[in-house]
C-alpha cells in the first residue's frame, strides 16, 4: 500500500497528508482508550506484574557479596584463582575491616548462608569467625592503652578526628555513607555530629576510614552521641597499623599530636599487625582457594549462579560446568513435571469429555443435578480430597480391601498405588477434571443437535456423525480446557507432595521447599522463572500449531 | 514446700505484674506455633495461667512454625512484623538469627532464675544453641513400631531398621537428609563420636546413600509429623521414625499396638525466638510473657500435656503426672535417664553448614 499517487499524497481537508491526519485521529482514540484501562492497567502492574518481576529479579540478584565486603571485593579482583595460594595480605586486610563491619551490625552470618549455597561450609566460617574479630591485635592495643589511657578515652578520640570548625573530608564521609547504607539497607545520609578532619585523615587515612565508620554505625543503629564511645577495636587496630607504617605525625599540630608521636615511638618496637594470621588462627579455613574462589566467582553484584544451579549446572573458576552427578536433580524434575502434567491433561480429556458430552445432551433439569456433582469436589478442601485419595488407595486402603476380598490381589501382594507417579496421577487426574469439563461443556452446549441429525440424514453412521461433524466443533473446548488443565498442575505442588512419594513429586516441590526451609530463593526464583518460559514457550507452539483463537472458555 | 512454692510464684508474679504496668505494654500478642497437642500443651501449661494473671492481654495462635523462616523473612521485608513470639526447633532458630530476622537476648537479664536460684544462663545451660534461642523443650526423633507386625522379637536396636530379613514390611522416614543419614552411618559400622567426621566427606555421604539404599523400595517419605502416626495407626508401616511426642500420644492416648523403640533416638530442642525489629510496647509484652512462660514451674507443667522433657535443669524433679491420664510422664520423657541409656547429639554446627550441600545429593538420590 502507498498513501501517495502519481500526483503526490493524498491531502485531507485541512492540508496534512491524509496518512499523517489519520494516524492522528486514531492516536487520540487510543489515548482515550488507554485512559479508560489505565486505573485497570495500573492496578495489575502493581498488585501483579511488580510482586512477580521484583521475585524473579532475585535469580540474577548477588550484591550481598559486594555490600558485606565492598574493599575485599575490590582487592581480591586481582587473584589468581586457578593457582593453588590463597590470596595475600592486602585480601585479609581488607577482609578484616569490612567483616569487623558486618559483623557489629550482624550482616556477616547472612553473606555466610548465601556463600554456603555454593561452597559448603562457609556458614558457620563467617558466623564464628565474626565473633573472634575482637581479638585482633590484642597484644598492640594493650600497649597503647597501657602507654596512655586517653586512647581509652571516648573524648580523647573524638577531639583527634573530628574536624569541629576546621576543615573536613567530606568524600571519605560521604564515601562510607554510601558503604553503610548498602550494607544494612539504613539511609546513613542524616546529620550523625561527626565530620573527619582533613589533615588526619591524609596522615592515617586508615584510622579515618575505620573511625567514620565506627561514627556512622555509632549514630545511626546504637542513635548514640560519638563524642560519648569508646571506638571499637577496628579503629585502635587501624591506627596501630597506620603508625607503623611510617605515618609521618611530627608535622602534625592539632589535638593529640602528643600522644600520637608517643605511640608511634612506643608501637615501632612491637610486631606489624599479620592479618592473614589472625584469620588463618580464627579457622584454617581461610587459607582454603576453594572458599576464595567462591567469593570471588560470587563477588559482581549480578550472577548468572542461580541460572546455572537449576539447569545442574555451576559457576566453576574457569566458567560454567555441569554438577556432580550424585547432585543432578532439577532438568529431570522438569522433564518429569512436563510428563505428567501431559498424562494428567490426556487423563482429564479422556474422563471429562463424555461426561461434558452427556451434561451438554440431557434436559436442563438433570444436567443441572449432575453439574452440581461435578462442581461439588470443587467446593471441598484440596487437602481433604487429596488425603481422601491417601485412604482410598494406600496398601491398607478401601480399593486394595475390595481387590484383596474379592480375591483378584493376593493379600501379601497388595498393589502399591500410591506414594509413586501413579498416585500423583490418579489424585490429581480427579482435583483437575472439572477444570476439563467446564469449559468443555459450555463449548458442546453451543452446538446444535440438529448438525448430528443432519449428517444421519445425509446418511453417516453414528462414528462418522460424531467423528466428522460433532468432534470438530468441540474441539475448542478441548483446547481451552487442556490449557487450564496443563498451566494448573505444572505448577501444582501440594498433591504431589502428600501423594507423590519420591517419584511423583513436581518442580514446584523443590520451589517450595527453597523458597520455605533453605531460604535459597534466588535459586527458586531462578527454577520459576524457567517453568514461567517454559510454560509461555508451550503457550506459543500451541497457538502456533492449534492456533489460539481455537480456544473457547464458553459459548 | 509445693504451697509456699504457689505462694511465692504468685507474689512474684503481682510484683512482676505491678512493675513492670509502669512499662508500656501492649496488650495482644500473636504467638506462633505448631498446632496439635504441643500448642495445647502451652495453651494449658503457661498461655491460660498467663492470661487469667493479666485480664487485658489477649493472646491469638498461628500455627505456622512449619513456615516459620520464610513468614519471617517474607514479613521482615514487607517492614510489618505481626508475630510477637515463635516456636521454632533450634536449627531454625540459628538460621532465623543468622539472617538477622530474630533478636538476640541475655539469657540472664530475659529469663527467671531456677526456683533454686540458679541463673538462667546456667539452668539451661548448652541448650542455649544460638544467642536468640529461648529453650523450652528436649524432644527426641525416635522410631515407633507394631507390637503385632513383628513377631515374637520386637526391635530393639536401631540398625533392626535395616534389616528387612527380620521385620519385612515398610517403614516410614522423613523426606530429608537430617537423622536418617546419621543412623545409616551408625548401622554401617561407624562408631558414634565420628559420625560426623564421617559424613563431612563426600565419601562418608556416599556410604550413607549407600546404606539408606538397602531400604530405600520399602521407605515411605514423610514430610508432616503426623504422618508417620498415621501410617502406624493403619497398619500400612512395621515402623516408622516421628517425634516422640507424637508417637506417646499414639500409644498411651489412643491406644494403639505401638510401641517405641528407645536407641539412638535423636535428641533435638525446640523454643522461642523472639522477631527482630518490634516496637518497644510490643516487646516489653513480649518480654514479660517469655519470663513467666520459661520459668521452672511452667515447663514443669508443661510436660504434663505431653511428653517432651522441660529445658531447664530445675524444672526436673518437678516433672509430675499427665493431666487427663494421670500415669506419670517420666518414665516417658526422652530425658529419663531408662529411655537415654544410647541416644545421639544432634549436631547443629555441622548441619548448618552441610544442610545444602547433603540436602542436594539426598533429594538427588530419592529421585533415582
Amino acid at each position: 500500500m502507498s498513501d501517495t499517487t502519481q500526483n503526490g499524497p493524498v491531502l485531507a481537508a485541512d492540508g496534512t497528508p491524509l496518512k499523517r491526519s489519520l494516524a492522528r485521529a486514531l492516536r487520540m482514540q487510543k489515548m482515550r482508550a488507554l485512559m479508560l484501562i489505565a486505573p485497570l492497567l495500573l492496578f495489575v502492574v502493581i498488585t501483579f506484574i511488580a510482586p512477580i518481576a521484583d521475585m524473579l529479579f532475585r535469580s540474577v540478584e548477588n550484591k550481598i557479596v559486594a555490600t558485606t565486603l565492598p574493599n575485599t571485593v575490590v582487592a581480591l579482583q586481582d587473584w589468581d584463582a586457578t593457582g593453588d595460594a590463597p590470596p595475600a595480605e592486602p585480601v585479609y586486610e581488607s577482609l578484616y575491616y569490612d567483616m569487623f563491619v558486618a559483623a557489629e551490625a550482624k550482616e556477616h552470618t547472612k553473606l555466610g548462608s548465601r556463600l554456603n549455597y555454593e561452597q559448603t561450609g562457609l556458614s558457620s566460617l563467617f558466623r564464628s569467625s565474626g565473633r573472634r574479630l575482637d581479638d585482633a591485635g590484642e597484644a598492640q592495643i594493650d600497649a597503647l592503652e597501657d602507654l596512655n589511657p586517653a586512647w581509652e578515652d571516648p573524648a580523647f578520640w573524638y577531639a583527634l578526628m573530628d574536624a569541629g570548625s576546621g576543615a573536613a573530608d567530606d568524600d571519605l564521609l560521604a564515601a562510607k555513607r554510601k558503604q553503610m547504607t548498602e550494607l544494612t539497607d539504613i539511609d546513613h545520609g542524616v546529620d550523625i555530629g561527626f565530620a573527619p578532619r582533613a589533615d588526619i585523615s591524609q596522615l592515617l587515612p586508615k584510622t579515618a576510614d575505620a573511625y567514620t565508620l565506627f561514627a556512622l554505625f555509632t549514630a545511626v543503629e546504637d542513635e548514640d552521641v560519638v563524642a560519648e564511645e569508646e571506638p571499637w577495636e577496628a579503629v585502635k587496630v587501624a591506627l596501630v597499623q597506620d603508625l607503623q607504617e611510617g605515618a609521618d605525625v611530627s608535622s602534625y599540630t592539632g589535638p593529640g599530636a602528643a600522644e600520637l608521636a608517643a605511640a608511634q615511638t612506643a608501637l615501632a618496637e612491637l610486631p606489624a599487625m599479620n592479618f592473614k594470621e589472625v584469620f588463618l588462627d580464627i579457622d584454617k579455613d581461610w587459607g582454603s582457594v576453594d572458599n576464595w574462589s567462591t567469593i570471588q566467582t560470587y563477588s559482581p553484584r549480578y550472577t548468572s549462579g542461580y541460572f546455572l544451579n537449576a539447569i545442574d549446572m555451576q559457576k566453576g573458576p574457569d566458567g560454567p560446568e555441569a554438577r556432580p552427578e550424585n547432585q543432578q536433580i532439577y532438568m529431570m524434575l522438569f522433564k518429569r513435571t512436563l510428563f505428567m502434567s501431559l498424562v494428567i491433561t490426556g487423563s482429564c480429556i479422556l474422563l471429562g469429555y463424555p461426561v461434558a458430552w452427556i451434561l451438554a445432551n440431557l434436559p436442563m433439569r438433570t444436567a443441572n443435578l449432575l453439574m452440581i456433582l461435578v462442581l461439588l469436589p470443587f467446593w471441598t478442601s484440596l487437602l481433604v480430597r487429596t488425603s481422601a485419595w491417601k485412604v482410598m488407595l494406600q496398601q491398607q486402603g478401601v480399593i486394595n480391601d475390595v481387590l484383596v476380598w474379592l480375591g483378584l490381589v493376593a493379600d501379601d501382594a497388595r498393589l502399591v498405588m500410591i506414594n509413586n507417579q501413579f498416585g500423583t496421577i490418579v489424585a490429581m487426574t480427579h482435583i483437575l477434571l472439572p477444570f476439563m469439563i467446564l469449559p468443555m461443556y459450555s463449548v458442546m452446549q453451543t452446538i446444535p443437535p440438529s448438525y448430528l441429525r443432519a449428517a444421519k440424514s445425509l446418511g453417516a453412521n453414528n462414528w462418522t456423525a460424531f467423528w466428522r461433524v460433532y468432534f470438530p466443533q468441540s474441539v475448542p473446548g478441548i483446547g481451552a480446557g487442556s490449557i487450564l488443565v496443563f498451566i494448573l498442575s505444572i505448577g501444582y505442588y501440594i498433591t504431589p507432595e502428600i501423594v507423590g512419594g519420591t517419584t511423583g513429586t513436581f518442580i514446584s516441590n523443590r520451589i517450595a521447599y527453597h523458597i520455605s526451609s533453605s531460604l535459597n530463593w534466588g535459586l527458586a526464583a531462578a527454577l520459576g522463572a524457567i517453568l514461567l518460559a517454559v510454560v509461555l514457550l508451550l503457550y506459543y507452539a500451541y497457538d502456533k500449531i492449534v492456533g489460539i483463537d481455537n480456544v473457547k472458555l464458553g459459548g | 514446700m509445693k504451697l509456699t512454692k504457689i505462694l511465692l510464684a504468685s507474689t512474684s508474679l503481682t510484683l512482676a505484674a505491678g512493675l513492670v504496668q509502669a512499662q508500656e505494654m501492649a496488650n495482644d500478642m500473636t504467638l506462633v506455633s505448631w498446632g496439635g497437642a504441643y500448642q495445647s500443651s502451652q495453651q494449658n501449661a503457661y498461655v491460660a495461667p498467663y492470661l487469667e494473671a493479666n485480664p487485658d492481654v489477649t493472646a491469638v495462635w498461628d500455627e505456622s512454625s512449619a513456615e516459620a523462616v520464610a513468614k519471617l523473612r517474607a514479613m521482615n521485608e514487607a517492614g510489618n512484623i505481626t508475630w510477637d513470639l515463635v516456636d521454632v526447633v533450634a536449627s531454625d532458630a540459628i538460621r532465623l538469627c543468622d539472617e538477622g530476622l530474630a533478636m538476640e537476648y541475655d539469657p540472664d537479664e530475659l529469663l527467671a532464675p531456677g526456683d533454686d536460684g540458679t541463673p538462667a544462663s546456667d539452668d539451661f545451660g548448652d541448650l542455649i544453641v544460638s544467642d536468640c534461642f529461648i529453650p523450652q523443650i528436649v524432644y527426641s526423633t525416635t522410631f515407633g513400631y507394631r507390637t503385632d507386625m513383628v513377631g515374637d522379637t520386637p526391635p530393639t536396636k536401631i540398625c533392626d531398621v535395616f534389616d528387612l530379613e527380620t521385620y519385612p514390611g515398610k517403614r516410614s522416614l522423613e523426606k530429608r537428609p537430617i537423622n536418617n543419614m546419621e543412623w545409616a552411618l551408625l548401622c554401617d559400622g561407624v562408631a558414634k563420636d565420628e559420625v560426623y567426621d564421617v559424613l563431612g566427606t563426600p565419601e562418608g555421604q556416599e556410604r550413607a546413600l549407600a546404606k539408606l539404599d538397602t531400604i530405600k523400595d520399602e521407605v515411605i517419605w514423610w514430610s508432616a509429623g503426623a504422618d508417620t502416626p498415621q501410617l502406624l495407626a493403619d497398619g500400612e508401616i512395621v515402623m516408622g521414625s516421628t517425634y516422640n511426642g507424637r508417637l506417646f500420644s499414639v500409644i498411651e492416648e489412643q491406644d494403639q499396638p505401638v510401641a517405641m523403640l528407645w536407641d539412638a533416638q535423636v535428641f533435638d530442642l525446640d523454643g522461642w525466638i523472639i522477631p527482630a525489629g518490634l516496637p518497644e510496647d510490643r516487646l516489653a509484652r513480649v518480654k514479660d510473657f517469655v519470663r513467666f512462660a520459661t520459668d521452672t514451674q511452667r515447663l514443669a507443667d508443661q510436660a504434663k500435656y505431653i511428653s517432651y522433657g522441660p529445658a531447664r535443669a530445675s524444672s526436673a524433679p518437678l516433672v509430675g503426672e499427665h493431666a487427663e491420664l494421670g500415669i506419670k510422664m517420666a518414665p516417658h520423657m526422652p530425658t529419663d535417664p531408662e529411655n537415654a541409656k544410647n541416644t545421639f547429639l544432634y549436631n547443629y554446627e555441622f548441619w548448618a553448614d552441610y544442610r545444602d550441600d547433603i540436602d542436594a545429593k539426598f533429594q538427588a538420590w530419592l529421585a533415582k
